[in-house]
């Protein structure tokens, strides 16, 4: 027998449930604590450079109903392409902008919503750049591990066009499931769990 | 955790890919909720870029000093949580063994009693008004981390005729990177109901269930207050970017 890596295996991931808004967002289900506010409720302030832009969508079943109790984190670089994070080697994002959010779907309408702002592009390995586009983690009751995706701007035809990530989409009309749609400030992005218009999740 | 390695950078490396076969596959049908729920297309895998790579880092400033103390931090003056009194401890770790420091930890679960503090829980057993059964912490610089709570109940669920969850604590856990993003359940050892449960049921290698099981642990329990139970999470590993070929330029 060869010697044993000493790799270990990942946690397994577990459904986070239908009552995941206690743990991640306890004042969106009226349990009070210490925190005014839920992590990840405000994304930006009145300092924040950037072009201000609602996103909204829903996250629709196989049966064609909305879910009504899943939980959605974004994650997205600065109007600059910088992410606000320690393993962003290039510098400084915008102190004013988190690039973080948490939302929940709502009770009733399933819609959920991020106020935030346009992400500018960033590079690709090999020197190429990366349309701006917002990542996504979708948690629910019925989601075993959390499902990621990737949002794109349909205003942004020219950086889609050469973005690599869309581009190695077979077959590539599916690449239109992760394009939002403009109307004024607000871009509408509705997430197919399955059925024909199943939206790209990825495995990264 | 030696003063050498918490002078080192940040790790910044792509993460090794995800064993999906670790993980319970998107359909799992005994768990019915599943069916309407898993995407039917396979995933589309592609190497990390800076987007995956980099993720939210949360300080200290997002902490109260009840956060860590569900037997505290709902009860009124004077009054506790009901239930047996826990501690949880344990460390998060990557896949390479490296303490994952500062780490943002959120859990939840039931009371005693197995009944949540959300208005959709129709058990008939009841709420504590002394528990709401959420809360959070940071890993330390060597990955620690401890909470103190009540053993949760199991609880009877609308799957089968006659389903119980396990007792069990959800975990939420934030890496450096968002591709880490990952919640589970944390299960009690000795548990009858661990291995009827159709959650659990969707781990396909008895080891992945045993990882998410934590031992009784009496060096860390408290004489006359509280048992310990220990519960190790490990995260998604970064490549070393030592011998990283730069065949792409950049």
């Amino acid at each position: 027998m060869p010697q044993p890596l000493d790799t270990l295996k990942e946690t397994p991931s577990q459904t986070g449930g239908p009552y995941v808004h206690i743990g991640l967002m306890p004042n969106f289900v009226g349990i009070r604590s210490a925190h005014a506010e839920d992590l990840g409720s405000r994304m930006i302030n009145d300092k924040t450079k950037g072009e201000r832009i609602t996103i909204e969508g829903r996250v629709i079943d196989g049966g064609g109903e909305p879910l009504c109790d899943c939980v959605i984190e974004i994650w997205q670089a600065d109007a600059d392409g910088l992410y606000p994070s320690p393993a962003e080697p290039r510098g400084p994002a915008d102190p004013a902008f988190t690039g973080w959010g948490r939302a929940a779907a709502d009770p009733q309408s399933g819609v959920f919503r991020f106020e935030t702002i346009k992400p500018g592009r960033l590079p690709f390995p090999g020197g190429r750049l990366q349309a701006p586009h917002v990542s996504l983690w979708i948690v629910a009751r019925g989601i075993n591990v959390g499902l990621n995706t990737r949002l794109y701007f349909d205003d942004a035809g020219e950086a889609n066009a050469v973005d690599p990530i869309l581009a190695r989409i077979e077959p590539q009309s599916r690449a239109g499931t992760l394009i939002a749609k403009r109307s004024g400030n607000r871009f509408t992005f509705d997430i197919h769990l399955q059925g024909p218009d199943e939206t790209v999740f990825f495995d990264i | 955790m030696t003063g050498a390695d918490s002078n080192q950078e940040p790790e910044t490396g792509p993460f090794f890919p995800r064993d999906r076969s670790w993980h319970p596959p998107a359909l799992t049908p005994r768990y019915k909720t599943t069916v309407l729920r898993s995407p039917q297309r396979a995933l589309i895998s592609f190497s990390n870029t800076l987007s995956e790579m980099t993720g939210p880092v949360f300080g200290q400033n997002v902490l109260h000093e009840l956060d860590n103390d569900l037997i505290l931090n709902f009860a009124g003056p004077g009054e506790s949580a009901q239930g047996p009194r826990i501690i949880v401890h344990g460390r998060v770790l990557d896949e390479r063994g490296r303490p994952v420091r500062g780490a943002l930890i959120e859990f939840w679960q039931a009371n005693a009693a197995g009944r949540y503090r959300h208005k959709k829980d129709g058990y008939l057993a009841p709420l504590d008004p002394n528990f709401g059964g959420c809360g959070r912490t940071i890993s330390d610089e060597d990955g620690s981390y401890s909470f103190r709570t009540i053993r949760p109940g199991p609880y009877p669920w609308p799957n089968g005729v006659n389903d119980w969850r396990p007792a069990h604590i959800h975990f939420s856990i934030f890496g450096s990177g968002f591709a880490q993003r990952l919640i589970t359940q944390m299960y009690f050892e000795g548990d009858p109901l661990i291995k009827l449960d159709p959650m659990i049921g969707g781990l396909s290698d008895p080891r992945a269930v045993e990882q998410l099981i934590a031992p009784l642990d009496m060096a860390r329990t408290i004489p006359m207050d509280a048992t310990a139970y220990k519960f190790d999470i490990v995260l998604r590993g970064r490549r070393s970017t030592l011998f990283e070929n730069r065949l792409e330029g950049n």
